[in-house]
């Protein structure tokens, strides 16, 4: 029997350090791992003895692609412990940053790391000779949502606008209605952009993922919803810890992640857009029915239209929120700290954000713990593995080494976040 | 003529300076066509192998591994410039380096012996020659577009090393220490930000480390004066410079 490995030592076109190793004997695949040797910064153990008001800068440091992750995570898991519920403009406000970063790392992965694959380019700058129009659009997407973030933030990577109990300072109306051009054209463009990208060929992989996400009664989840899946989970995110279950395996510097009692997890676009798809705005529904999306997608390989999707709703909802904006008196609530534990689940571009606290009478920080959503999903991404490549060992080293790394990408993973986690290697033999 | 090549390298990081590169959303095509993209894993699968002309390098060296890597980074690269607060002073996870890293790794891992790790997060510029070292958590992207032109063009960048008040009055800004009182960071900060807290209401918090001959000493006594506390003092010094030796030594002092 011939045997092969095939080994990617350093995934490009993902966020962080990761390899995917693949041993294949005969036509059988025996082993299909995503490495993760991300280096360890211990962000649980350095935040012990800070004040809690520090927890949203220190902790979105994990990752500069979704810090509006971590921020909204530590402030609403702070704020629960010191009885404090942010609503009226600013939570709106909350919102808009959110779509802000929704649309800059989607439209980044979207079109400059994941359509590349499907084109067969090695990256946007080839991708970009040949097809200008559509990597000058996804430029100008990216810019809009980093936009967004700046006008909120300060600046688009780490705002430094952002506290426990609101904003630092609000932005004058005048500032955020400035974006609505821009917003306009994006919706504008955007049947056009999803056109593009349903034409891609979607290898058939559909699977039988349990999907969980936020869900909230009255809009798409950012911020705020009961922990839901396919499968009957509905919780208060307060149970987190109940129904998700870490555990550490030695090829990974980051935490894998079951539900209790059952099996494997799937979050991120694929799986809000399952749980949430009647929260969508209609121009988003639309745009969904128009590149052929059922209401719930199974194929791994199609998220990026799903993401799309995503997008849409992020410019609408954006559109949404800035016309109804007034100034609110204040930028914050004032927020006393009292000892207590709480608990923050927001929905990251690729998944639920879970973090919870313990803070002491003074707001020191006594204890912590942070699940970033790819370290979620790792587990879940070398069972896609092992199932597409045990399908595909006919192909050569080359042709299986890319379309592996593309299954690797559908899951548009976050290596840096996921570390507490990524090395390709296929080994045949 | 050939183009120059750029390579761009990652170690402990969260990925956001690099990341800085391609929000250059309306430079980025006009840079990819002056300059040769050899090596830079996060935008591209094609990777051409070195000697490169301008190597950036996100994030500090915590592994063993790491810390031979970058000298194989060193080697192919003609000028390397260190992008951000990790490669510059270690990051935030240089806090290890004032605490015991054997207790950290049983706090967050079940099987601390399945983790490789070093006592230690420090600069790339502790380990081999670095030609310059780019401040920010995270950068600023106009201050790598500077960079990056600048020694493509064979000059030194024009980056001033000044402290954050020395912007904040060119800026017309309202000095939020003076003014409000805030326990501010501004005096012994490099400038660079584009004093984005201060016209935010609120004081610096040092993302772009230590100015040079930082005056630390006096500004632990004004936050002092302005009612921190000793722990307070010691934490605003130790965040995502805290491996920087101004601001790791006064830290040092408050104890």
């Amino acid at each position: 029997m011939s045997s092969r490995t095939i080994e990617v030592n350093y995934l490009a076109r993902v966020e962080g350090e990761g390899a995917l190793h693949l041993r294949i004997h005969g036509d059988q695949v025996e082993e299909a791992r995503l490495k993760i040797f991300e280096p360890p910064r211990f962000f649980e153990a350095l935040l012990r003895g800070r004040d809690f008001r520090e927890a949203p800068d220190i902790t979105q440091r994990i990752c500069g692609i979704c810090p509006v992750a971590y921020l909204m995570s530590a402030c609403h898991a702070l704020e629960g412990i010191c009885g404090v519920q942010v609503d009226g403009p600013l939570r709106e406000l909350r919102r808009l940053l959110y779509c802000g970063e929704w649309i800059q790392s989607h439209a980044l992965h979207v079109f400059m790391l994941h359509a590349p694959d499907f084109l067969g380019y090695q990256d946007a700058v080839q991708m970009a000779k040949d097809h200008p129009e559509l990597v000058e659009n996804a430029l100008r997407l990216k810019k809009l949502g980093n936009a967004i973030m700046t006008a909120l933030g300060g600046r688009e990577i780490h705002p430094i606008n952002v506290k426990v109990g609101g904003f630092y300072k609000t932005p004058r109306r005048s500032a955020l209605l400035a974006l609505l051009d821009e917003l306009r054209w994006a919706l504008d463009a955007a049947p056009t952009m999803a056109q593009q990208l349903s034409a891609f060929e979607f290898p058939e992989f559909a699977q039988d993922y349990e999907f969980a996400s936020l869900r909230h009664d009255d809009e798409y989840p950012f911020n705020e919803g009961r922990l839901v899946s396919n499968r009957g989970l509905d919780v208060p995110v307060s149970e987190y810890d109940q129904v998700f279950v870490q555990h550490q395996v030695e090829h990974s510097t980051a935490l894998h992640t079951r539900v209790a009692g059952r099996g494997l997890v799937h979050l991120g676009p694929l799986a809000r857009y399952a749980l949430n798809y009647a929260k969508l705005h209609p121009q988003a529904r639309d745009v969904a029915q128009r590149a052929g999306l059922g209401e719930v997608c199974r194929n791994p390989f199609q998220s990026i239209v799903v993401r799309f999707v995503e997008i849409v709703y992020a410019l609408a909802e954006a559109v949404r929120v800035i016309e109804a904006y007034r100034e609110p008196d204040a930028p914050a609530l004032v927020v006393e700290p009292r000892a207590g534990t709480g608990y923050g689940a927001t929905e990251a571009p690729r998944g639920i954000c879970y973090q919870r606290y313990t803070i002491d009478d003074d707001g020191s920080i006594s204890a912590s713990k942070i699940v970033a959503p790819t370290s979620v999903n790792q587990a879940v991404i070398e069972r896609d593995l092992f199932a597409f490549a045990s399908e595909r060992t006919q192909l050569s080293d080359e042709a299986l080494q890319w379309q592996c790394e593309q299954a690797i990408r559908n899951y548009d993973p976050c290596i840096s976040c996921a570390c507490h986690f990524l090395r390709l290697t296929v080994e045949r033999t | 003529m050939r183009k120059k090549t750029l390579a761009v390298f990652k170690f402990a990081s969260c990925d956001g300076c690099q990341l800085s590169l391609l929000d250059c959303e309306d430079e980025l095509l006009a840079l990819a066509g002056a300059i040769e993209i050899a090596h830079f894993p996060e935008a591209s699968r094609a990777v051409m192998d070195g000697p490169y002309d301008l190597t950036l390098v996100e994030g500090s060296i915590t592994t063993a591994h790491d810390a031979e890597r970058i000298k194989h980074v060193r080697a192919q690269s003609r000028t390397l410039v260190t992008i951000g607060a990790c490669a510059t002073a270690g990051g935030i996870q240089a806090l290890r380096n004032f605490a015991d890293t054997a207790e950290y790794l049983s706090v967050v891992y079940a099987r601390p012996d399945y983790i490789e790790t070093l006592a230690s997060s420090t600069s790339i510029a502790s380990h081999v020659t670095v030609d310059f070292e780019l401040r920010g958590c995270p950068i600023d992207k106009r201050q790598l577009l500077e960079v990056i032109t600048s020694f493509l063009h064979g000059k030194r960048p024009s980056i001033t090393d000044e402290s954050l008040c020395a912007d904040c009055k060119r800026a017309d800004v309202v000095c939020v220490m003076v003014s409000k009182g805030m326990p501010c960071l501004g005096p012994a900060t490099h400038t660079g930000c584009g004093v984005l807290c201060p016209r935010h209401d609120r004081a610096c918090y040092g993302c772009f480390g230590p100015v040079t001959a930082a005056n630390t000493g006096a500004l632990a006594e004004r936050l002092f004066q302005l009612g921190m506390r000793k722990d307070g003092v010691k934490r605003v010094f130790r965040s995502f410079n805290a491996g920087a030796p101004a601001f790791a030594d006064e830290s040092r002092k408050h104890e």
